[in-house]
């Protein structure tokens, strides 16, 4: 061998490995954690309504709410856009609505496939400003669910939602007279588009 | 062991034993090198090439903004390969600032920092025959290389509108995941895995280096606080350098294999990528800085000829500084829409920091209060640090305002501030380090005359290049771009010749090392009289291949800050 290295005492050696191997422990265990953030930061967007995520509600919670609404109204405005290259005229029926707080209501928005083919696409959503997120409940939505529209094909989509009354009593929420709810259509990836038409046939 | 020696030597086993300074020969010793002070030498090598290439190309960088327009940049994207078109020339911008971001931070202050000096000094200073793992220091050290070798790479293949990666040194997705179409990013995330896995490998090292080697008597609370802020920083290293090699492995499967972590079509957040990447890049600021906080305190006290004041609070600052610096990471990223109340949290968390910030520029100025000052090399460089770095502190405070920061987020005030504190606070550091060990290191006194023309005019240089730029961001000039409207030019202009000062000034740097290394007077073992009291200054300049075959001993009677046997 070239150069040897300098060689210690077998005991130094081995508390030498101990630590080392602590050392590597200690690495590992934060790039777990790097991957784990991305499940935690989930649940805890969703947990909180951190960055304007809206909450999820059921008709219990729907009718819980709409029992102590005051009667106060507050506006909610819908926005719809698409990314890019998705060839669909995505928009809602009515811009805005004004609703009274803890009364359930429904929107809906409509999205027509311009293109030549059949696309499939999945909305994402949130709202503005973000601190509404946490009193924003859908009770049904098409979130996340991945629609085929043939070239075309128009369809409308329902969103049923109330505004949570415990608003009123955040400071934060003060000066909000208005929330916008803002869905983006993505265009999903051609392989799931072709075995979705291939399921639907 | 192959050297011309062999045929001689007839106790292979004990080689080391009889010959402490028999060296292997060439190859063996500078390429498969596994003594921490030969790595060292590497790594300021290294790291000072490096430091030519990530100067030159900000070089670039100030020539194109001396005025408005896009003067030069067509001829760079036409000399890396890429088209004549604006869009092309625009993109070389990109690859300028993330190239000269990258080779800074990961290939020239990190390397010279923790490679260099902490692998020369810190088992010097502890009293260590080596580090704890040579073989693996090695191994530590060509990844670093590779991983330069990855980034030069990607310059010169496709990244989107032109050749190169042009992402800044955040790598931010989208424009890292879609809006980058070619190799060049990928080369560009391979070279952070590769030089990312060199730092963890030789955290790991100073780590077990620092708890298991130290000589008999040499408590943690009587190490060097050099030693000290390594131990820091390899803790920061190892806990903040995964979550980096997390993220940009995520960026690299979302560019790759189809998974979307950051991309919204598929349910991922960008802004996750910038909470995962400032995890690590708030930290890596530390990481940068605290190497230099722990020479700065040696130089103070050996050229105050005083122990440093408050060394426990020295030491415990560094570590209060190591914590909350994990905590504070969004400051960098109060404009992605966090809400008030997190902003809140972020602005008091990151202005604490200020306090055990504070304890130690306080106490290098107590140091110095009452003591016997030299002028050194190494120590007008050290107060230049004090003074540049408590500047950019200053302007950090400022910016930690989670409401002022709305106003100055991504504009050149910030890009004065972070290089206050890295190109002036880091640099002058480093070079208040290098004239401090350089005598030890090489064997040769320096020119005192020429080091302190080199701190003058570089002092000089810098400051011109940068307090304008305050300015220009509280003008509102963003960073990141080559062209602005003629209301700037003033301060750019201004900003450019100081540049040229800085640039000038290099020469007295090269010049003095050319001539120490020719013609410099023989180094004495200690040269720098009765204030340098630690352990390197006991051995000779430069130090024997191999050190310390009988292990020095700390008795119980000496302190923190004299490590010299009774008898010396």
């Amino acid at each position: 061998m070239a150069s040897q290295p300098t060689t210690f005492d077998a005991e130094t050696t081995r508390r030498n490995a101990r630590v080392g191997m602590m050392a590597a422990a200690g690495a590992l265990a934060m790039l777990g954690l790097g991957y784990a953030a991305v499940p935690l930061y989930q649940m805890f967007c969703q947990v909180t309504g951190f960055g304007g995520t809206t909450m999820k509600a059921t008709e219990a919670d729907a009718a819980r709410a709409e029992a102590i609404a005051t009667g106060k109204t507050i506006s909610v405005r819908f926005d719809a856009s698409t990314s890019a290259g998705m060839p669909w005229a995505f928009k809602p029926t009515k811009a805005t609505q004004t609703v009274t707080i803890g009364q359930r209501d429904i929107a809906t928005y409509t999205a027509r496939n311009d293109g030549s083919q059949p696309i499939t696409g999945a909305a994402t959503f949130n709202v503005t400003p973000e601190q509404a997120g946490k009193y924003f409940n859908k009770i049904q939505c098409f979130c996340f669910t991945e629609q085929t529209l043939l070239p075309g094909q128009e369809i409308t989509m329902p969103v049923l939602y109330y505004v949570d009354p415990a608003m009123l009593d955040d400071p934060n929420m003060a000066g909000v007279q208005q929330i916008t709810l803002s869905y983006t259509f993505h265009r999903q990836r051609e392989p799931q588009q072709l075995a979705a038409l291939d399921s639907t046939n | 062991m192959a050297t011309t020696a062999e045929g001689f030597d007839v106790h292979h086993d004990d080689h080391a034993h009889d010959h402490a300074d028999h060296k292997p020969g060439f190859f063996a010793r500078w390429f498969m090198s596994t003594n921490h002070k030969d790595i060292g030498t590497l790594y300021l090598i290294f790291a000072i090439i490096a430091g030519i290439i990530g100067g030159a190309i900000s070089g670039i960088m100030r020539l194109e903004l001396a005025e408005p327009g896009i003067q030069y940049l067509h001829w760079w994207a036409a000399f890396m390969g890429g088209g004549d078109d604006l869009n092309t020339a625009l993109h070389m911008w990109n690859v300028f600032i993330t190239a000269h971001g990258l080779i800074m931070v990961f290939f020239m202050v990190m390397p010279a920092m923790i490679g260099g000096f902490g692998n020369w000094f810190v088992p010097l200073m502890i009293g260590a025959p080596d580090m704890a793992f040579p073989r693996m220091n090695n191994v530590s050290f060509w990844l670093t290389v590779a991983g330069f070798f990855s980034l030069m790479f990607s310059m010169f293949v496709p990244g989107g509108s032109g050749p190169g990666a042009g992402v800044g040194w955040t790598v931010y997705a989208p424009l890292s995941t879609t809006g980058s179409v070619g190799p060049a990013v990928d080369f560009a995330i391979f070279a952070l895995h590769l030089s990312g896995a060199g730092s963890i490998l030789g955290a790991t090292n100073f780590i077990t280096t620092i708890f298991n080697m130290r000589a008999p008597g040499m408590t943690l609370h009587k190490m060097p606080l050099f030693v000290w802020s390594m131990l820091v920083t390899a803790f920061l290293l190892l806990l903040a350098l995964p979550v980096l090699a997390a993220a940009i492995t995520m960026l690299l499967t979302d560019r790759n294999f189809g998974t979307t972590f950051f991309d919204p079509a598929g349910g991922g957040d960008p802004v996750l990528y910038q909470h995962l990447f400032w995890f690590f890049g708030h930290p890596e600021v530390y990481i940068m800085i605290l190497p230099g906080f722990g020479m700065i305190s040696q130089i103070v006290a050996t050229f105050s000829r005083k122990p440093v004041f408050g060394y426990l609070a020295m030491a415990y600052a560094m570590v209060a500084i190591g914590v909350v610096g994990f905590i504070v990471w969004a400051h960098h990223m109060y404009t992605v829409g966090l809400d008030v109340n997190t902003k809140m949290y972020f602005t008091a968390a990151t202005m604490l920091i200020a306090v055990p910030t504070g304890v130690k520029i306080f106490s290098w100025i107590a140091t110095m209060w009452g003591g016997s000052l030299t002028f050194k090399s190494p120590m007008v460089w050290s107060l230049g640090f004090i003074f540049l770095f408590t500047v950019g502190g200053v302007t950090g405070v400022v910016l930690a305002n989670g409401g002022i920061d709305d106003n100055l987020h991504d504009t050149y005030y910030v890009v004065a501030h972070f290089h206050y504190v890295l190109s002036m606070g880091a640099v002058f550091s480093m070079f208040a380090g290098f004239y401090y060990w350089f005598p030890k290191m090489s064997g040769r006194m320096h020119s005192e005359l020429l080091s302190h023309l080199h701190f003058w005019t570089f002092f000089i240089g810098v400051n011109v290049i940068f307090f304008p730029q305050h300015f220009l961001g509280m003008q509102g000039m963003p960073r990141r771009y080559p062209d602005y409207p003629e209301a700037f030019q003033f301060w750019h202009e201004i900003s450019t010749y100081g540049y040229y000062i800085m640039a000038g000034s290099m020469i007295f740097f090269f010049v003095n090392i050319a001539y120490a290394l020719m013609a410099g007077r023989k180094a004495e073992a200690n040269p720098w009289g009765e204030g340098a009291t630690t352990l390197e200054w006991t051995l000779p300049s430069p130090p024997p291949f191999h050190q310390f075959e009988t292990l020095p001993v700390i008795t119980d009677s000496m302190d923190y800050h004299d490590h010299r046997p009774a008898s010396a």
